[in-house]
């Protein structure tokens, strides 16, 4: 399996989704958690980037997180898909390397 | 103490949780509540994620802060704004952010959210009308 990225920055305040999204191979995932739940969001300024994203990666996105900053799953851009904890440590365990884009 | 009442801006950016800069920011303004000044709370870029309403931090382990702000106006802080830019770039609207009521106790004048959303040009007015900013 190809390389996990994870993202935990918002996409309004810092570029790690920006470089994230231009180095990623296609066939890679995606996991958002932490402030970068915010990029899942649809209607925000960053969903072209991620849409366009989906179109060769996998993206994913840490349900936990998303649900203490008061956005549900109906609030996601179409695609996404939701991890619990062990859902992280799957994909972690289940990919060749993670990559954290701090 | 002082008689002299200072305009006090909060000037809060950062997103709650992945940070402490917001809850800091609420404490600092909770604290500072007990002086008889003259405070305002703006809400900027990913500061306005902070009054998103529905949060439910069960999940991670950390102290869900967000209903402290709905009892900002029992402290007197009656000032609250949202920059309309910051909002619609994240996809929100006011629909989304908590209520802030707020009762004079004198006159039991009430209002029932004083959670204002304004433009870019307010919040240059009302930046260039306080005495002292504190970021966060």
């Amino acid at each position: 399996m190809p390389i996990l990225h994870t993202v935990n920055k918002s996409p309004f305040e810092r570029d790690s989704l920006e470089s994230c999204l231009k180095y990623a191979q296609g066939g890679a995932a995606v996991l958002f958690f932490e402030d970068g739940v915010y990029a899942a969001l649809a209607g925000t300024s960053a969903e072209p980037k991620v849409k366009a994203a989906l179109d060769n990666l996998k993206v994913y996105v840490l349900g936990p997180d998303l649900k203490a900053r008061g956005f549900s799953e109906a609030r996601m851009i179409d695609g996404i898909s939701v991890v619990d904890y062990a859902g992280f440590v799957d994909l972690a365990a289940e990919y060749d390397k993670v990559q954290a884009w701090l | 103490m002082s008689e002299i009442v200072k305009k006090l801006m909060y000037l809060n950016r950062k997103a709650p949780y992945g940070t402490i800069y917001a809850w800091e920011s609420l404490e600092v303004v909770l604290i500072g509540a007990a002086f008889d000044q003259e405070v305002s709370l703006v809400f900027l870029d990913d500061g306005v994620f902070q009054l998103v309403k529905g949060q439910d931090t069960s999940g991670i382990g950390m102290k869900n802060f967000s209903p402290t702000y709905r009892t900002l106006g029992d402290y007197e802080v009656k000032n609250i704004y949202v920059d309309r830019d910051s909002l619609e770039a994240r996809g929100l609207t006011q629909d989304d952010l908590v209520q802030i009521a707020w009762e004079d106790f004198e006159t039991e004048e009430e209002i029932e959210n004083i959670v204002q959303i304004i433009d870019a040009e307010r919040v240059r007015e009302l930046m260039d009308e306080s005495d002292a900013v504190f970021s966060f």
